[in-house]
């Protein structure tokens, strides 16, 4: 269907410390025992899209990724990983890698969106409206703060920055406005002419972009070369392209004339303009097409392109792992209400029980772990080749690959990263515990972030 | 027969075939490697063991055009087969029932294999050196290696072996309905092929097999660009040895279904790329037209829009802007639907063994029915479907692809222009001599070329006054509107509910229609009809502005038989108006039928003249013309 797929995968993220280290950067953080690369890679492929280019930050991430995928999909995909530098951002991640795109139109889906939302749906309103750049918007989940019991309080005052405003047409098809978190604290600008010409807009604060884009090309190539200083593609090239949607500037719409001439043959270069007249006249138009005409009747003397927005329907899953938060919500969320995200079943083949220990629903537990007697597991995630001794306690927790708990722990709502010892009789509250830590035996923690000191 | 089958029938009895374990002929399966090498190797022993397990071989003799279905495997295949042409065809025969394996054996083989996946990505830099300037991207996963080649490839095979079990495993889940079909007909074949020679496979090696299959398609991707692993696809959809002609049916199913046909609906939804959820409460009178659930069709095409491989990116766009109504009016759809033909016949290649001409029209008819299930087809489009399939047809057999290709590109552009462009023209120019000053003119919808009429005679400066008449749900006609008020045209607006009282003013009644048939009746959008009543009863004329190539020799006295079903929700909701919408919530009521007609017929009675482009005549001469230039349309 002349589409090219870019992943951006990232590498490390400041907002995940101490779960990202180096040894586990962000595509390979597990999500229910599964790095969180794989949510997005399986549901490409279930879509049929197995040609990727996978954009990594870092040259190091890069070949750990690598490894990786090359080691679970290959026989599956066609992955092709690109290691850029950090910290230039996701617009700098395509700039760099812009001479291999060559297909019509690129899908670019962030490497820590967790959803069921379907590309090919995106990619098909793309396609219909012709659009230069299409988002993929979706529902705020409203769940969240009402389940996760006690973290839900830090999760509250967090909230507000994550949403982003969003101005749509009537239709519900056109992007007119967005403005992400930051720009938020400012006051809201729209502009006018574009208010004229719509008539009448409609802003939502409960959609969230979902970081899944599909682009024009040519476009995209323009103006990431145009524009150097842009970083972002959510903070500065997406709101851009929504900006100038009225005044397209010249560059741009050149491009598409080009591209329409060089086409098709003019052979009847008369009946040609008959023929387009024909085809728009049979559709209704968008404000774009109305816009463009009222300067003097039919000539189409303003350039415009069409900023197209999907949206979700509010059953489908999505979320992006974006915090710790965010990450505690989506391993809930994928062995709880969203397990379908899941091909392979939720719990490991055999986990070694003790007597009188419980495991309540919504749990995972990776093959090779091994428990004590009277232990009780709630709505948590325990890895693989886990030691847990007897009386311990997990709760709305996660716990990763080869962690060792000691007798009668109690864990409420922390993240344990790989390798963590935790000797006898720790109580964590609301913690995240870094790789490779050691907790000493009776220490109690609430609310804090334990890491070994890079060395 | 050969040695080393009978060496291997030992193995097991024949209970094994039962199973589902062995989706390809068990004989094939265990020569599995070996036959890897038969082309290379003298043929000798091949002929007979092709003929004796599998009977449809023996029905294709060499010289036979193979069936329409199977180009995608011949591409791949012909690039192992070079050496016995006669055998290919036998072989092709026999393999058609499993092309996955057969894509397995082409990727290995091929020569410009790629790398093996390993470890460390880094080692191979440029590796897609071929497609794309080689430097910082790594390929790190491919596509590829049956197991049995794979030990060959290093020490990286084992880390594959490892991966195996798993990706065999989900991809096996995958399977979609054709591909289970394919098996299952195989899974047939294999029974009849043993039952004749009481052969049975070793367990060991249908596991092989099934492991190979269960990767379908993605092997040959590797191989060969994108183009082939599309038409592999193709092939696999369509499954497994049927007979051509019942392809052929499903390639174009019966244009004239009876929806009320229960069996035939059920058979017409299996082969349906857009899912159809059939609307529960219709009006009796009118079950035998299709009509299903709007709102289900579009989401549920737009996730699949990477899954349609065989469907050309251009012939979808437009199947989604029918279904999504983006492209409306009989013109704009022929157009746009030969736009997008001419597309996919640039980016056309003919697969090797075929023959353009039988495998562009199987093409075309397949992007067709998938435009039919995005909305029936219109008589214009149906007119110029057959256009384009004559053309296909009376190709010369000597012309290369490259000029076959252009011929066709030209013939459509050669239609849009001659049948479309130029005979509006002359409608135009006919039409306008009609016009006076201080007519008032009546027309209704938005036809184009009642339109074009309209500006014309502006132009040339005549004074007249139009009245735009309109009707719900779709307000086309506030569209022309727009556009007559903008060059300066002095017009009324109302809705068809008031014709009769502006009648009486008007002096002329212009309209457009989809249709002519030949009793004369003009097929055109609902409503027309009812304007051209009350226009003959107040004893205006009526002109019907329509081109030759809509004409059709059907005859039709009602607009019962055949018409096309609209969105009901789209009479019972006004869009954007909550406070008038009374019918909330009663949509699904058992005693509601709503009902919301495209078109309607209006009998020649209330017509005084038709426009077309070979002048002005009575709608008593349509036949005339249908019969008299129906050869120029379609055979010209």
């Amino acid at each position: 269907m002349d589409f090219q797929v870019v992943v951006l995968a990232g590498g490390n993220s400041k907002s995940l410390t101490p779960l990202v280290s180096k040894d586990v950067p962000k595509p390979l953080l597990p999500v229910a025992n599964h790095p969180v690369l794989y949510y997005v890679l399986h549901q490409l492929e279930e879509s049929n899209l197995k040609d990727l280019i996978v954009v990594v930050e870092g040259e190091d991430a890069g070949l750990l990724v690598g490894a990786w995928i090359s080691g679970t999909f290959v026989d599956r995909l066609h992955v092709e990983i690109a290691a850029v530098p950090e910290d230039i951002g996701t617009a700098g991640a395509l700039r760099a890698i812009s001479h291999y795109l060559t297909a019509k139109d690129i899908l670019v889906v962030s490497g820590d969106l967790v959803s069921d939302v379907s590309p090919g749906a995106v990619a098909a309103t793309h396609r219909r409206h012709d659009a230069v750049v299409t988002a993929t918007l979706c529902c705020v989940p409203i769940s969240g703060s009402s389940e996760s019991g006690s973290s839900g309080g830090k999760d509250k005052t967090k909230k507000p920055g994550r949403y982003n405003i969003i101005g749509l047409d009537p239709r519900k098809q056109f992007l007119l406005h967005i403005a992400t978190g930051a720009e938020i604290e400012k006051d809201t600008r729209l502009q006018k002419h574009l208010l004229h010409a719509v008539g009448q807009m409609e802003i939502r604060s409960d959609l969230m972009d979902a970081h899944m884009y599909a682009f024009k090309r040519s476009v995209l190539q323009e103006v990431l070369d145009r524009k150097d200083t842009f970083q972002s593609l959510k903070q500065d090239v997406v709101p851009y392209l929504v900006r100038s949607q009225l005044k397209s500037e010249a560059v741009l719409s050149g491009i598409r004339q080009a591209e329409e001439d060089g086409n098709e043959k003019v052979s009847f270069p008369n009946n040609q303009v008959m023929v387009s007249q024909i085809l728009s006249n049979a559709s209704t138009p968008s404000f774009h097409e109305l816009y463009s005409m009222d300067a003097d009747g039919s000539a189409q003397t303003r350039k415009t392109h069409k900023c197209c927005a999907y949206i979700a329907s509010s059953s489908s899953y999505c979320v992006r792992l974006n915090s710790i938060q965010a990450f505690m919500d989506i391993n809930r969320d994928v062995t709880g209400e969203a397990d379908h995200l899941l091909s392979d079943n939720v719990i490991g083949p055999s986990p070694k029980l003790g007597t009188k220990t419980t495991v309540g629903p919504h749990c995972m537990l990776g093959e090779g772990s091994e428990m004590g007697d009277k232990c009780q597991v709630k709505r948590s995630v325990i890895g693989r080749h886990c030691r847990i001794g007897s009386h311990v306690k997990v709760v709305n927790s996660v716990v990763m690959n080869h962690v060792t708990i000691g007798d009668g722990c109690i864990i409420q709502g922390s993240v344990i990263c790989s390798n963590v010892q935790l000797l006898e009789r720790v109580v964590l509250k609301d913690c995240q515990v870094g790789a490779g830590f050691v907790v000493t035996a009776g220490s109690e923690y609430k609310g804090e972030s334990l890491a070994r000191k890079e060395k | 027969m050969d040695p080393r089958r009978t060496a291997r029938t030992v193995s097991g009895p024949k209970v094994r075939q039962v199973g589902f374990f062995t989706p390809a002929p068990p004989e094939r399966s265990i020569s599995d490697p070996p036959r890897f090498q038969d082309p290379i190797q003298p043929p000798s022993p091949s002929p007979t063991q092709v003929n004796d397990h599998s009977p449809s071989g023996n029905s294709l003799s060499p010289v036979m055009i193979p069936p329409a279905h199977h180009h995608s495997d011949n591409f791949l295949r012909t690039a192992l087969q070079v050496t016995s042409p006669t055998k290919a065809f036998s072989y092709s025969a026999k393999t058609v029932t499993i092309p996955p394996e057969n894509e397995d054996v082409a990727s290995s083989f091929s020569p410009g294999r790629k790398v093996f996946s390993a470890k460390s990505p880094s080692s191979f830099p440029g590796v897609k050196a071929s497609s794309v300037p080689a430097s910082e991207l790594t390929t790190v996963s491919v596509v590829n290696l049956p197991p049995g080649i794979s030990e060959k490839a290093g020490g990286a095979s084992v880390e594959v072996q490892n991966d195996r079990p798993v990706s065999a495993k989900t991809l096996k889940e995958k399977t979609s309905k054709a591909e289970r079909r394919a098996l299952q007909e195989a899974q047939r074949a294999a029974k009849a092929a043993a039952k004749a020679e009481g052969t049975k496979a070793s367990s060991a090696a249908s596991k092989v097999v099934t492991s190979a299959n269960t990767k379908p398609s993605k092997a040959a991707k590797s191989s060969s660009q994108k183009n082939d692993g599309s038409q592999v696809a193709a092939s696999e959809k369509k499954g497994g040895d049927r007979a051509p002609e019942k392809d052929r049916k499903k390639d174009a199913p019966h244009p004239r279904m009876q929806y009320d046909d229960k069996s035939r609906v059920e058979k017409a939804k299996k082969r349906a790329v857009v899912k159809q959820t059939e609307a529960r409460n219709r009006v009796e009178l009118f079950r035998h037209l299709p009509q299903y659930e709007h709102g289900t069709q579009l989401p549920d095409l737009e996730t699949k829009f990477f899954e349609l491989d065989p469907m050309h990116p251009a012939v979808y766009k437009v199947g989604l802007q029918y279904l999504s109504g983006d492209i409306r009016g009989g013109n704009a759809r022929c157009i746009a639907m030969f736009q997008a033909f001419k597309e996919a016949i640039k980016d056309y290649s003919t697969p090797p063994e075929k023959t353009l001409i039988r495998d562009l029209a199987a093409r075309i008819s397949s992007y067709v029915s998938f435009l039919i299930e995005c909305r029936p087809l219109s008589i214009s489009m149906g007119n110029a479907i057959k256009f384009l399939k004559n053309r296909i047809a009376k190709l010369p057999l000597a012309l290369s692809e490259s000029e076959a290709k252009s011929t066709l590109m030209l013939d459509i552009d050669r239609f849009i222009n001659e049948k479309i462009i130029l005979s509006e023209k002359v409608i135009v120019k006919h039409a306008v001599t009609k016009i006076q000053d201080g007519d008032v003119l009546l027309t209704y919808g938005a036809s184009s070329v009642v339109e074009m009429i309209l500006l014309h005679a502006h132009e040339l400066g005549k004074h007249f006054h139009v009245v735009v008449v309109d009707s719900r749900p779709k307000l086309e006609g506030q569209l022309l509107l727009r556009r007559l008020v903008r060059k300066g045209l002095s017009c009324t607006h109302t809705h068809v509910n008031a014709v009769s009282c502006i009648m009486q003013d008007v002096t002329r009644v212009f309209l457009g229609a989809s249709s002519v048939l030949s009793n004369g009746t003009v097929y055109s959008r609902v409503g027309t009809a009812c304007v051209a009543m009350v226009a003959h009863a107040f004893r205006v004329p009526v002109l019907v502005c329509c081109e030759a190539y809509k004409f059709h020799e059907r005859v039709q006295l009602d607009s019962i038989c055949f018409n096309e079903l609209g969105n009901p929700d789209a009479i019972s909701k006004v869009q954007g108006r909550e406070e008038i919408n009374y019918l909330d919530g009663l949509v699904n009521q058992e005693n509601l039928q709503l009902l919301n007609l495209i078109y309607d017929a209006t009998p020649s009675d209330y017509v005084s003249m038709i426009i077309t482009d070979y002048g002005m005549i009575p709608p008593t001469s349509v036949p005339v013309i249908v019969r008299e230039y129906r050869r120029d349309h379609l055979w010209s």
